[in-house]
């Protein structure tokens, strides 16, 4: 197979500028995680910020250390929190996305474009009531509100994910099936289920992903420290004047392993999750 | 095959059941969908209208007031030296953000197009950040933008210092404004200009960002068939006129879907700047999503900062809407 690089002039100069651009830009986007890891390996000797750049002498996992002791519950709350809201946001997207690619009905796609608008939203625009209704149904300040929160505003991304998923399915199987004798639930029970891994996966990477690194709704909503979720308690961290920087940038590695495990492990689906989320997936 | 099967369901006593089955089918998809459906009503254009109704209410404190006050709220932000700045800094940053994600996205993908050795490592190195939070990439960027002092260097500077460059930028430490002090027509109370504070902010948005706009690009490209560039190649055009000529126009529709995307994720930045300078100094990076916030939870306007998300949710709406109508339009005819 010819490529693509070596046609053209037959050169290789092109392919060796090619090398270097796409070294430089690695080292653009790997310099911070360079710095990050080499800051959180340093022990607290050896930490001033004017060596940022150095070595560590010795390894040292004393700042992850520290920065577990400041995030261990709220790591815990981050679990608390995603995991259902994934789980629930999976089967109110596998549902949602059923009805709207296979049972559409007059105006379905008006509905469905009017569900996609809430995710581009700025929350700022609903924080309001949400803080007022919340504390109405006394789920403000806890982790079950902000579950109920990240679910609600996570329809539309895992509407659309699975909607476009299951537009892949052929909708003859679906035909069959009514031929068959099967129902709505039925068809939905014996034929599109056993297809739905792909998009449970994707949705579950994605939501995963989002919830866990979600700030907003985190920091309006949770406002004592017991039930604060990673983001809030990093930014505590990172905002505060008693925290070595060691300790803070041990703290934002130890957030980011969750969401960067599944990003090495499962990046293909984590891609297709967010080219969904450009509409033209 | 279908047609003896329906002749079976039709027949005798099945006829009934099959009959209770269609009505069951008529009403079973708006059932599923009615709990999601709900949620949005509510929660998106019940709550939206909700602050609409808000901004024009008196309420200022922690118990709700809500006479109306009218259109006051909306005059007051508009003529706030605050809520200038932002809208000044919305535009400066979304300027840098949009070139910087479009031009390095393009480039990483049409250079991870070329087939080369080792695509899968670089390919997964620039989408890295994309599995970060905001707040992780602003801790990270916010060490790496620490000046230091004119003697003791740290960060960016020390780096380009160890290698013989000197480099003695104040970064986000600076209120600045470029050129020296901006210019200030005399209906705005805000130096027009580029607050330099916002340029690393930018640059940590793109390193998390233009990974995104490279995955995008790169689908684009290898949605190219061969045949198209083949067929330039043959009438005699150059690499570089290919790409201009044949590939470039293919991908437009990638790089509007692309501008919106981060027009509006532009607009709503909120978590990064928060973690990387709060928004100062002075307000040399504020947007409208923390003057919200903070005039809402922190100072306890709650009319005014009603008002500022209406002007936000009215920003994004002009990108969006038009682009979802769009959207769904072309699907139909698909």
């Amino acid at each position: 197979m010819t490529t693509r690089a070596g046609r053209g002039g037959g050169f290789s100069y092109r392919r060796v500028l090619a090398y270097a651009l796409m070294i430089v830009f690695a080292i653009f986007f790997l310099l911070p995680v360079y710095l990050l890891v080499i800051t959180g390996l340093k022990s607290f000797q050896n930490v001033d910020v004017g060596q940022m750049w150095q070595w560590p002498t010795s390894l040292n996992f004393g700042s992850f250390g520290a920065a577990w002791i400041d995030l261990r519950d709220s790591f815990h709350n981050s679990f608390e929190l995603t995991i259902p809201a994934t789980i629930v946001s999976c089967i109110l997207g596998s549902m949602n996305g059923y009805v709207l690619s296979k049972w559409r009905f007059r105006g379905s796609d008006t509905l469905f474009t009017a569900i996609l608008f809430g995710m581009f939203i700025p929350y700022q625009s609903v924080l309001i009531p949400l803080v007022v209704f919340l504390r109405n149904i006394h789920l403000y300040g806890s982790i079950p509100g902000l579950i109920l929160t990240n679910v609600v505003y996570g329809i539309p991304i895992v509407t659309l994910i699975f909607r476009n998923y299951y537009a892949t399915v052929p909708s003859d199987l679906v035909e069959a099936g009514k031929v068959d004798g099967a129902g709505f639930f039925g068809i939905y029970r014996y034929v599109i289920l056993p297809l739905s891994a792909p998009g449970f996966v994707v949705t579950a990477i994605w939501q995963f992903t989002s919830i866990w690194n979600e700030f907003l709704f985190a920091l309006v909503i949770t406002n004592a420290p017991e039930v604060r979720p990673v983001t809030v308690a990093l930014q505590n961290i990172a905002g505060s004047q008693f925290t070595e920087w060691n300790v803070q940038m041990a703290g934002a590695l130890l957030v980011a392993v969750p969401t960067l495990l599944v990003y090495i492990f499962l990046g293909r689906y984590f891609l297709r999750g967010m080219l969904a989320g450009s509409l033209k997936g | 095959m279908a047609r003896t099967a329906t002749r079976e369901v039709e027949s005798g006593s099945v006829k009934g059941a099959w009959r209770r089955r269609v009505n069951t089918d008529r009403i079973a998809p708006f059932l599923m969908i009615a709990p999601s459906v709900a949620a949005i009503a509510v929660f998106v254009y019940g709550f939206i209208g909700w602050t609409g109704f808000v901004s024009l209410t008196k309420w200022h404190g922690i118990v709700a007031d809500y006479t109306i006050r009218g259109l006051q709220n909306y005059a007051e932000i508009f003529t706030s030296y605050r809520f200038q700045t932002d809208l000044r800094n919305t535009l400066v940053f979304t300027i840098f953000f949009l070139i910087g994600c479009l031009v390095i996205g393009l480039v990483l993908a049409v250079l991870l197009d070329l087939n080369v050795r080792g695509e899968p490592f670089f390919r997964t190195v620039y989408l890295l950040p994309m599995a970060l939070s905001f707040i992780v990439t602003g801790v990270i960027w916010q060490w790496l933008f620490q000046p230091g002092t004119q003697g003791n260097p740290t960060g960016l500077n020390a780096l380009f210092q160890s290698f013989g460059i000197p480099l003695a930028q104040q970064w986000s430490t600076t209120a600045a404004v470029w050129p020296a002090g901006g210019w200030r027509p005399g209906w705005l109370l805000v130096p027009l200009g580029i607050p330099l504070a916002m340029i690393p902010v930018a640059v940590a948005a793109i390193w998390q960002m233009s990974g995104f706009i490279m995955a995008m690009y790169l689908a684009g490209l290898r949605g190219i068939p061969d045949d198209l560039r083949e067929a330039a190649r043959v009438d005699g055009a150059s690499e570089w006129q290919v790409f201009r000529y044949v590939v470039l126009p293919l991908l437009h529709p990638i790089t509007l879907s692309a501008l919106i995307i981060l027009g509006h994720i532009s607009l709503k930045i909120f978590d990064l700047i928060m973690a990387m300078t709060g928004g100062g100094p002075g307000f040399a990076t504020d947007v409208p999503a923390i003057n919200m916030y903070e005039t809402t939870f922190k100072s306890n306007e709650y009319a005014v900062g009603a008002a500022i998300a209406i002007v936000l949710l009215l920003l994004v709406a002009v990108l969006i809407v038009p682009y979802l109508i769009y959207n769904i339009r072309t699907e139909t005819q698909r």
